[in-house]
């Protein structure tokens, strides 16, 4: 973990309340898919956990969703401000899990660390299949995103204003032997109980420190108690305790 | 001429008074990858009981202005992993002084955890937590009357030889100076005050607490001056030395509490919000201290 000033490079909305993020800075540490990192934004006590997009060797693009007082400063600073960050945090998703061919399932921003991971994923020769789920054809986002990785995403809406009606558990299931989710709870809970085969999930937690010792993001799992920000945010599907 | 930081607590000799407060540095371990732990003039670990816990459910941490509360109610793997496994695993890798931090719900459990904890080679100083606000029935239930504070304390003393007994205080009383004198009476070698505060914050949206446990402990720089002000009555009325802990962080924080009668001083939530607090503190005392004029911090120890 690295404390380092980065600078708003750029900062562009992507639907009515998200927002790319994209910082530059010399120095930055290698940050794997999956992983996050801890924004401190002006006035507010704590940072802020935001999970990474993409990352080149200057830069890092983060998409974030306006959701308190936070991420509203947030979303009001300009291109050339400075941010103070912590990075890498967390362990990440197993891109090596996969051994053929990966099934991607996003809730809303879950979207955003996923596209990361399929990058990765394509690097090492996988074939990845997406499916995003969102609310409504007003909250789709980072089509392109992907589209630029090769790849088409099925696009499922809850009220079915974009692509198909339902939930991502509700499109049809491309083979996989292994799967990767990011998104609400319940949507996650959903995608590991109609999926039978193995696969990761990212978890989310109000956290303190973002570091692992502040033991403020805790949760029960099978293997016992798990600090979301450490010993995860992925974690196995197995060991989750629903 | 090259800055004297050093300073004494009980006769142990810490390289510098700058110390992560229990609670928010875990064992240490957690953060021996990040930094050179060995800059620390001591570490407090995380607050441990004779039993594991799992502590209270999630939400645990909330903001405010200045600040933040935390409800994580003592999760720790029990004073067996601490003494076998915590210590020995961070005595490999620090020199400076390891401070363990004994919670109970009974003055039976205090004694029982704390002559574990004084069996300890690795353990320098005993911190007895007798005002954590996040458990039901134990921690703060014992540092809010000066009888229940002494009747912990004498527990503890009976269980600690060989180690100074610090017991650290809890803020959420009428008069701190009387629990200070109770503790004092009843064998402790050392203060550590403050706990954090006990408070509360509502989500509006959700008509319900943010924290899943209804409430919990401020800390942060919203609290700096009360913990200051009793800084300042305790060292005054006590004969022992005292830790000073909440809200520090900065050097000049470190340098206000020691004036305020500190001879060592905890950081808290300023490690969570910069993990790297501590060494920059550190760093910056030699430069504060020039300006200030002074050579040796001991000399400012009380001195307002």
């Amino acid at each position: 973990m690295q404390k380092l000033s980065l600078t708003i490079s750029s900062q562009t909305p992507l639907t009515h309340n998200c927002l790319r993020l994209v910082l530059s800075g010399s120095g930055l540490p290698q940050i794997a898919p999956g992983q996050f990192v801890q924004l401190g934004i002006p006035g507010k006590y704590l940072r802020r956990p935001i999970s990474v997009c993409g990352a080149a060797q200057d830069s890092l693009t983060l998409i974030y969703k306006i959701v308190g007082e936070g991420t509203k400063i947030l979303s009001g600073m300009l291109p050339g401000q400075e941010l103070e960050a912590l990075l890498p945090l967390g362990r990440g998703f197993s891109a090596d899990a996969c051994k053929d061919s990966a099934l991607l399932l996003g809730g809303g921003l879950g979207a955003a660390p996923l596209r990361f991971l399929c990058e990765s994923l394509l690097s090492k020769g996988r074939k990845v299949s997406v499916i995003l789920g969102f609310n409504e054809a007003a909250d789709v986002t980072l089509l392109e995103d992907y589209r630029a990785l090769g790849v088409e995403p099925v696009i499922v809406t809850l009220d079915g204003s974009a692509g198909l009606k339902g939930f991502v558990t509700d499109a049809p299931i491309p083979a996989h032997d292994f799967f990767y989710t990011c998104g609400p709870l319940p949507m996650m809970r959903a995608v590991c109980s109609a999926l039978g085969g193995p696969g990761e999930l990212s978890m989310e937690e109000r956290m303190g420190c973002g570091a692992g010792f502040c033991y403020g993001c805790t949760i029960q799992t099978r293997k016992g108690p798990a600090r979301v920000c450490a010993d995860g945010p992925v974690f196995s599907k197995e060991d989750i305790i629903w | 001429m090259v800055k004297d930081l050093t300073t004494k607590l009980c006769g142990i000799t810490l390289k510098n008074p700058v110390i992560p407060a229990s609670g928010t540095f875990g064992f240490g371990l957690e953060l021996a990858g990040d930094m050179d732990l060995g800059v620390l003039g001591g570490i407090s670990l995380k607050g441990t009981t004779l039993e594991p816990r799992l502590g209270n459910p999630t939400p645990r941490i909330a903001e405010c202005s200045a600040g933040m509360l935390n409800s994580v109610g003592l999760q720790n793997p029990g004073v067996r992993a601490l003494v076998e496994e915590k210590v020995p695993a961070l005595r490999k890798i620090y020199d400076g002084c390891i401070i363990a931090n004994i919670s109970g719900f009974s003055p039976e459990e205090y004694e029982s955890c704390c002559r574990i904890a004084d069996g300890c080679p690795g353990i320098d100083i005993i911190e007895l937590n007798i005002s954590c606000p996040n458990v039901h029935g134990g921690g703060m239930a014992f540092g809010t009357s000066a009888k229940a504070a002494a009747g912990a304390t004498a527990a503890a003393r009976r269980a600690v030889s060989r180690k100074p007994l610090f017991v650290k205080l809890s803020p959420n009383v009428s008069d701190i100076v009387e629990i200070a004198r109770a503790c004092e009476d009843a064998g402790a070698d050392g203060l550590t005050l403050v706990n954090t505060f006990l408070g509360m914050r509502i989500d509006i949206f959700k008509r319900r607490p943010i924290l899943a446990n209804g409430t919990g402990g401020l800390s942060g720089p919203a609290i700096f001056p009360v913990a200051l002000r009793m800084v300042h009555q305790v060292s005054r009325a006590c004969g022992i030395p005292v830790m000073g802990c909440g809200g520090v962080a900065s050097a000049e924080d470190v340098v206000e509490m020691m004036m305020a009668g500190a001879s060592a001083v905890q950081v808290g939530a300023e490690n969570l919000r910069n993990p790297f607090v501590c060494p920059e503190i550190v760093a910056a005392l030699p430069g504060l201290m020039e300006k200030l004029g002074i050579q040796s911090l001991t000399e400012i120890i009380g001195c307002v």
